[in-house]
């Protein structure tokens, strides 16, 4: 087919094959300039004017009159306390979330992968927390962990867990157990998901091989199982971190701006746009870049230079 | 008894998943079902239903005008997002060139960047364009997210569609433009159908760009809609009309989930498993 193209082609155009590569090639670069010139405006553009705008001392609505300043804000990044407050919570949440949504996640896979009646019904079950508005989501739990009327009270004194009715969202160390199960029943189900999908690769004569063998179930999980299924969690936790280390919706809807569960963006956007301080809260930014940057660095080593994958 | 066991054990686990998934939902429609004073009442059936909650926040809400911006905002990045991935793809999937695997690299890149980094630059992007407070301030910042695994969706759906059919029209004369549309397009069902729901579902949930670029009910959405709904004080929250409004927004998209169930499940986890 090729050849016969060519042909037809080199009959009225004498340079050939080659104009029809090099044309082939100019268009493609057409085609690729409307995404390219997009992403680089909504992508790249901003990102170096945030990097620029840390340099200075801009306020909102004025960057015009933004005067350089050098390293002065993260000089000040550096020694405010707030700051780290924010980095730690950050850190509270990012390794909670993820450890719990990935524990729960593979039990969640385990059960949808066994055969069972309903097993369907669980299946669409738990697409709904993930078809929910992060908002919404923050909203109906902010409900649930109402002090006086919520549901999660009501249930805990009924049981008898608890005597009195406790803040959830007004205390700092409950307020973020809070907001990190409401982010574990977010997002487990996207864990599960991707964690499902691996174990549906697993052939099913490796376990019926085990099971001949008489290995526990427990063995067979941690021995055959999890090593199968690494790759994909691996990477599943890869995207649930970055996303854990730039959480803001929940956060914001359900403690607002408290600086006892402010997070690293809740802190750069309250700079940003609440006290109008542009060059501090961007220097924040920058700052929040860097680290997501390396752990994603960090990650795609580690990920790599297993000996046993780089023997593979 | 050692089968029957664990297969108790496996119902009641999967009986804990579901009521874990839908509790919280199921509580915000009793919640929304409940007028008055029956709302700080912790039962589990409504005494007396009524729908006066959902009526209040149409009625003394601009709730309508803001579902209608969503909808705006959702299909217009839907549609440009589409429009421009499709010719990227085309490019990168179709063409061998230089430097194709590196663009592929950047762009995916582009989309791990965190949100509130780009946000000072697009702020003043949107500014000055004279966007802010429009629909059209949050189509063009969408494509930050959206642009990106569209692009990477559609590359490698259009990449391994068979390579006859590009030649065939080719011999027949016909240009990148007409291939894409005529050819390529309507074969791509599938890999438009789920880019469409994931990138409309992003629109539709988006917070931080959408509180920060509208101000009024001129182009603002309904995450941010709700998030507003508050009292005077932390005690004078409307619950009742609050949970209303989530119950209204959040149906429609369990709905469009549920149906699409597969598709979207292929679309999450394509990226993930294969590598």
């Amino acid at each position: 087919m090729t050849a016969q193209a060519t042909v037809h082609r080199s009959a009225g155009d004498p340079s050939g094959a080659m104009s029809l590569a090099r044309r082939r090639t100019r268009a493609a670069w057409l085609f690729l300039a409307p995404t390219l010139v997009a992403l680089a405006a909504v992508g790249l553009w901003p990102l170096a004017r945030t990097v620029w705008l840390s340099l200075t001392d801009a306020r909102l609505g004025q960057t015009g009159l933004a005067r350089f300043v050098g390293l002065d804000n993260y000089r000040l990044l550096i020694g405010d306390p707030e700051w780290w407050n924010a980095v730690w919570n950050t850190l509270v949440f990012a390794v909670g979330s993820v450890a719990i949504e990935t524990a729960l996640g593979v039990v969640f896979a385990l059960v949808m992968n066994a055969r069972f009646r309903g097993r369907t019904l669980v299946r669409a079950a738990i697409l709904v927390p993930w078809a929910i508005p992060l908002v919404v989501s923050g909203k109906m739990w902010a409900w649930m962990y109402n002090d006086l009327y919520g549901v999660v009270n009501a249930a805990l004194i009924g049981v008898g867990l608890i005597s009195a009715p406790v803040a959830w969202l007004a205390d700092a160390d409950l307020a973020m157990v809070a907001i990190i199960a409401t982010d574990v029943w977010k997002t487990t189900p996207f864990m599960a998901l991707l964690v499902l999908a691996a174990l549906q690769m697993v052939p099913n004569d490796v376990y019926e091989a085990a099971r001949l063998d008489g290995v526990s179930p427990v063995r067979v999980f941690f021995r055959i199982t999890l090593p199968l299924i690494r790759p994909v969690l691996l990477v599943a936790i890869i995207f649930r971190t970055l996303d854990a280390l730039r959480i803001f919706d929940l956060v914001y809807i359900m403690t607002s701006n408290s600086r006892q569960t402010a997070t690293m963006s809740i802190f750069a956007r309250r700079e940003l746009v609440e006290f109008a301080d542009v060059g501090y809260g961007s220097a924040a930014s920058v700052l929040i870049f860097l680290i997501v940057g390396a752990v994603t660095l960090a990650y795609l080593r580690a990920a790599r230079l297993r000996p046993e994958e780089a023997a593979r | 008894m050692s089968r029957i066991l664990p297969a108790i054990g496996l119902y009641a686990l999967a009986c804990a998943i579901v009521v874990f998934a839908l509790f919280p939902f199921a509580w915000a429609v009793i919640s929304s079902l409940k007028t008055g004073a029956a709302i700080f009442d912790a039962s589990p059936i409504p005494a007396e239903p009524s729908l006066r909650n959902y009526a209040a926040i149409f009625a003394e809400q601009p709730f309508g005008r803001t579902i209608v911006n969503s909808l705006v905002v959702g299909a217009g990045t839907v549609a440009l997002s589409l429009v421009l991935a499709l010719g990227a793809a085309y490019a990168l999937g179709r063409v061998a060139f230089r430097g194709r695997g590196l663009l592929l690299m950047v762009i995916l890149a582009v989309s791990m960047f965190p949100q509130v980094a780009v946000l000072s630059g697009m702020f003043e992007l949107v500014t000055a364009l004279g966007l802010y407070d429009t629909h059209a301030a949050l189509i063009v910042s969408y494509l930050i997210f959206t642009l990106p695994f569209t692009t990477w969706v559609l590359t490698t759906f259009m990449r391994d569609l068979p390579k006859e059919l590009e030649e065939a029209a080719l011999v027949d004369g016909a240009g990148p433009l007409i291939i894409i549309t005529r050819i390529f397009l309507p074969l791509m069902g599938p890999a438009i159908a789920s880019t469409t729901l994931l990138a409309f579902l992003v629109a539709w949930n988006e917070f931080l760009f959408a509180l920060t670029f509208t101000l009024t009910t001129n182009a603002r959405t309904v995450p941010v809609a709700i998030a507003l709904i508050s009292g005077a004080s932390q005690y004078e929250v409307p619950w009742g009309p609050l949970m209303a409004a989530s119950v209204t927004v959040t149906l429609p998209m369990i709905a469009l989930v549920l149906v699409f169930q597969r598709k979207i499940v292929s679309g999450l986890t394509a990226g993930a498993v294969k590598g």
